[in-house]
């Protein structure tokens, strides 16, 4: 089966190819992208299924961005983006921006009294912080609220969200097709001139959002906790919802700031997919976009990440089941490895052919779940490659560990095979055209190609260097990067049973 | 679901977003409208406060007619839909087979779930399920069983290239399961490793047990594996289920991408034109008790956050008082302007994630949720702004501003639900197994266009009853102090796992709910 399985395999890969080439000949037909005046990256792609488009924006700033003490503030401005502008969202601007003036003063004089280190005031800080909320309750009185929002939805616009990562944050919905004028109007003011308003109770509404994924989920405490003792220099060590003490303190002038300098056109690309034609498309879009004023693109670089010259871990003593996670330092997205790395990813993890699969899951009937992947936190500055496995019922970290381990050595020592490399080779060209038959799945694909290798044919083009992976490339990097000096552990173990609560790890399951 | 968790929280670790997943119950069209606190003075106030937005002009959208797909019923009852889209070279199918996890004994729940897995991963009499593995991703292609409550399926998706080898092997596995051991005991300890964390998650544990006290514990949609149920499960039990079940008459099979729909015919024929007919499956009768009002409390000693769920009985979507529901949901909760948003949300600053709306469902009454999750401290004014919400849909009914907003946002997104070929097949087959008429969607247009405030104002009387509501709780007992107790009578549930059968618990007492 295997040999007759590389022979067809081939036969695929002469049928996909030129499929390829057709597929990246007719989205150049249909594919524009425009850089502005102001240095805003618009792309236009057609798609004549139905009469409705979607679009991303991926703004190129994310919580790697945070200033000091400011941790979270990249997401809190993404949540402010729902807050209007001076004429949606507001019964009377003038009025509420004398307020909104007033406030930022009161809270910055507040924050002061608070943090003081010496000779604090506790009266003076009652009366300060009683002063601050008396003016968020007046401000209140000027908003309608979610009028940003509302005028979306009412007009039909689905899917609206937004994401705030490590590397970048992102904007996205789909409207109808005769809305295109109203959604360039919608999405150029919220970038143009948005209003801080109700900053302080969205402020709260955050850090229920950390509660949530954090403080009160174990994995989350656990993947918290494994990525700050992985980084110890690259922001990648903060997590993107914050710290709770910045969560209590940054400021809605903060977040302007943050706002000014990083969104700016030149830091920003559009993508668009769906049935629009460029002669109606771009007359709005320059129209509507061109108004955001222009400054020049920030600085990305970044503290980097010293080499790591021994083991770390972090251990987490929960009520929760056991769990194990293992990260090794990479480089970025834009390494010449990067290809070599989704070989390693692919052949470890994908699917039930993977090799952490068949051994972990399969074979040695420790884990449940076993698999490798790289991106933990960000791509965009050097990350981990991470490995982690949830064990079967009576099964330790330990041979979590110790089974990983042996799949790496193997991946170190010996050849992937033929059928192995070509298997990652037709999935990955299978993944793409899987990939390119929705709206919001190209708009999305099409920014970050664009965004992040200047070149939205990049999505076509990225097949070359998988098709350049050999071998001896994955075995020379699986040596340089999976060595013990370069690892980071981080597991959750059983602390203890709890009144009355849980099964604890030690009990078996049934005999088969 | 536990891969989806853990994954889910390592990958998602750095991707935060502005909205949660929606809490609401499963809805066809998307999210509310509405901005109350606003509506007396606002739509004037807007409309000289957005001139700019009212200059926009937006032209009528194109005439659109979605490509419906072709229905064939063999004279063996096999229905099949053909849905031709030549946009990518790939084809797949979906094959839907009547009778579910609802159906299986009580003392074997679990069967359903591991028959889900081993009818692929099983293999065929000629292949083991190993070997089919290799074949199907050496090709990027993929067939997979799955379980469902009412149904369970059987799917393919390859390249177009490959779909005669990947056609034929799923007949394989359609025709001639083997269900192999080594499968069954694989899925099996999958199984318990649900089991085993289940109380790990608080989304986990909210899920079910808001099942339970919305349907009464004795219904089908509220039973869980246990070790004892799964361990009673056996190769013969998952034959027998294939072979009463997997018969043409109960089966809809929808293929879509790029073939020619007269040769896909004519291969499809000749594949099931010879399968003899059986016997239908017969549905299980049903019961739904909703547990009293009250306070139930479920303790989690590792949160700093309650998890708050209330629930009842909702409706069928065969029930007329549908469209009327789905407007008052749309005003009441779920989208980015719904009252339960604003007030508890923007307004109050008590959640990230709320919402919720009268449930419905295809088959049976949908469960009612109105959910949020709150810090500890302000769990009981939170239950209090919750209930104070719904209150307020009775005595503060839609003004005809709410109306057109909400009705607007159903009306405008309609296009959505039909603009991918995919898209349109799955609701098709859809109507289909529920026995709902083909140009359901047209009537739901119609049904919605019609909707008067009287309408919403009426079954939020009938269906809302904020007094009556069981109130579930996951929360930290240490963090709560006594504002539960204030809110009224609260009932604990023990959650406490059922150790494996002939092991002791080593928990102590773990008295029955």
């Amino acid at each position: 089966m295997r040999k007759f399985g590389k022979f067809l395999s081939l036969a695929i890969l002469f049928l996909v190819v030129p499929l390829f080439a057709q597929d990246l000949a007719s989205f150049e037909k249909r594919t524009e992208v425009r850089k502005l005046p102001n240095g805003l990256t618009v792309i236009l792609c057609q798609r004549h299924e139905a009469p409705v488009f979607s679009f991303y924006t991926l703004v190129d700033a994310g919580s790697v961005q945070d200033p000091k003490g400011e941790t979270g503030l990249a997401h809190m401005f993404e949540h402010m983006a729902f807050k209007g502008t001076p004429t949606i969202g507001t019964k009377d601007y003038a009025a509420e921006k004398i307020v909104l003036a007033k406030i930022e003063e009161v809270y910055a004089e507040y924050i002061r009294e608070r943090d003081r280190m010496v000779n604090r005031d506790p009266k003076k800080i009652a009366e300060l912080e009683k002063q601050w909320k008396d003016l968020v309750n007046e401000a209140d009185t000027y908003v309608v609220r979610n009028q940003f929002g509302e005028i979306v939805e009412e007009n039909g616009g689905v899917g609206m969200n937004a994401g705030t990562e490590e590397d970048d944050t992102v904007y996205f919905y789909s409207m109808p097709v005769n809305r295109l004028e109203l959604w360039a109007y919608l999405e150029s003011s919220r970038f143009a001139d948005p209003v801080m308003r109700e900053f302080y109770k969205e402020r709260d509404v955050v850090y229920e959002e950390r509660r949530m994924r954090i403080d009160s989920d174990p994995t989350g405490r656990l993947v918290e906790q494994f990525v700050g003792t992985a980084f110890q220099a690259s922001p990648y060590r903060n997590p993107g919802i914050g710290w709770p003490a910045d969560l209590r303190t940054f400021s809605a002038t903060d977040a302007i700031n943050f706002f000014h300098k990083y969104y700016t056109p030149s830091n920003m690309y559009i993508a668009v997919v769906g049935d629009l034609y460029p002669d109606q498309f771009w007359p709005v879009v320059e129209k509507y976009f061109g108004q955001i004023p222009s400054h020049p693109k920030p600085d990305e670089r970044i503290t980097q990440e010293p080499p790591q010259n021994s083991e770390r871990s972090v251990a987490l003593q929960e009520t929760a089941q056991p769990l194990y996670v293992e990260g090794y330092h990479r480089p970025s997205y834009l390494s010449p490895d990067d290809a070599v790395y989704d070989a390693i990813t692919d052949l470890m993890s994908n699917g039930r052919t993977s090799r952490l699969y068949r051994s972990l899951v399969r074979d040695k009937r420790i884990a449940a779940i076993a698999a490798g992947f790289s991106g933990l936190p960000g791509q965009k500055y050097p990350h981990l490659f991470a490995f982690y496995a949830v064990p079967l019922p009576g099964h330790t970290n330990n041979e979590m560990r110790d089974a990983i381990h042996a799949e790496i050595e193997r991946l170190k020592k010996e050849d992937v095979s033929d059928e192995e490399l070509q298997m990652f080779k037709t999935r990955a060209r299978a993944s793409i055209i899987r990939g390119l038959g929705n709206n919001p799945g190209l708009a999305t694909s099409l920014a970050i190609m664009q965004a992040r290798y200047g070149d939205w044919r990049e999505l076509f083009r990225q097949l070359d260097r998988i098709d350049k992976v050999t071998k001896a490339d994955i075995r020379r990097v699986a040596n340089e990067t999976f060595v013990e000096s370069n690892r980071t552990v981080g597991i959750i173990e059983t602390a203890q049973i709890p009144r009355g609560a849980q099964a604890g790890p030690g009990q078996q399951p049934p005999a088969q | 679901m536990m891969k989806r968790t853990i994954l889910g929280a390592l990958i998602a670790y750095a991707s935060i977003s502005v909205a949660a997943a929606q809490t609401a119950p499963a809805r066809q069209i998307p999210p509310p409208t509405s901005v109350p606190q606003a509506r007396n003075e606002a739509p004037q106030q807007q409309a000289q406060q957005n001139a700019e937005l009212s200059q926009i002009k937006i032209p009528k959208l194109p005439p659109f007619t979605p490509q419906e797909p072709q229905r064939i019923q063999l004279a063996n009852g096999m229905v099949i839909f053909l849905q031709v889209d030549h946009e990518l070279p790939l084809v797949g199918g979906t094959m839907r087979v009547r009778g579910g996890a609802t159906s299986e004994p009580a003392d074997k729940t679990g069967l359903i779930s591991i028959y889900g897995d081993v009818w692929r991963t099983g293999g065929t009499k000629t292949k083991t399920g190993d070997q089919m593995d290799d074949f199907l991703e050496a090709r990027a292609a993929k067939i997979e069983s799955n379980d469902g409550d009412d149904s369970t399926s059987l799917s393919f998706d390859c390249l177009k290239g490959d779909f005669e080898d990947v056609f034929n092997l799923f007949l394989d596995v359609l025709h001639n399961p083997e269900f192999r051991e080594d499968k069954i005991g694989l899925a099996k300890r999958q199984m318990y490793t649900v089991i085993a964390r289940r109380n790990d998650d608080v989304e986990s544990i909210v899920g079910r047990e808001a099942i339970r006290l919305a349907y009464g514990p004795g219904n089908p949609y509220s039973r869980i594996p246990e070790y004892a149920t799964v361990n009673r499960v056996t190769r013969e039990d998952m034959i027998q289920w294939h072979a009463t079940h997997v018969q043409p008459q109960n089966i809809i099979f929808g293929i879509y991408g790029d073939f020619d729909p007269k040769a896909m015919e004519a291969r499809l024929r000749k594949a099931f034109d010879s399968w003899p007919k059986g016997k239908p499956v017969t549905e299980p009768v049903m019961t739904f008790t909703t547990a009293l009002p009250g306070i139930y409390f479920v303790s989690k000693d590792d949160v700093n956050q309650s998890s708050i769920q209330m629930v009842s009985l909702g409706i069928k979507r065969s029930n007329p008082d549908y469209y009327a529901v789905e407007v008052m949901n749309q005003i009441l909760g779920g989208g980015f302007a719904s009252r339960l948003f604003e007030t508890i949300r923007s307004k109050l600053g008590l959640a990230y994630s709320v919402g919720g709306g009268v449930g419905t469902a295809w088959d049976r009454p949908g469960i009612s949720r109105f959910a949020m999750a709150t810090k500890s401290a302000t769990t009981g004014e939170s239950v209090k702004a919750m209930k104070s919400e719904l209150n307020r849909m009775l005595t503060d009914p839609p003004n005809a501003e709410e109306m057109r907003r909400s009705k607007d946002a159903i009306l405008n997104s309609f296009i959505f639900n039909f603009d991918d070929k995919e898209k349109v097949l799955a609701e098709r087959m859809r109507y289909e197994f529920y026995g709902y008429p083909p140009d359901f969607l047209e009537r739901y247009r119609a049904g919605i266009e019609k909707v008067t405030v009287e309408d919403v104002n009426r079954v939020a009387h009938k269906y809302l009853h904020p007094d009556q509501l069981p109130t579930l709780v996951v929360g930290n007992p240490g963090e709560l102090g006594n504002q539960l107790t204030a809110l009224g009578p609260v009932k604990t549930l023990d959650i406490s796992i059922p150790p494996p059968p002939g092991q002791p618990t080593k928990t102590g007492a773990a008295p029955g709910r």
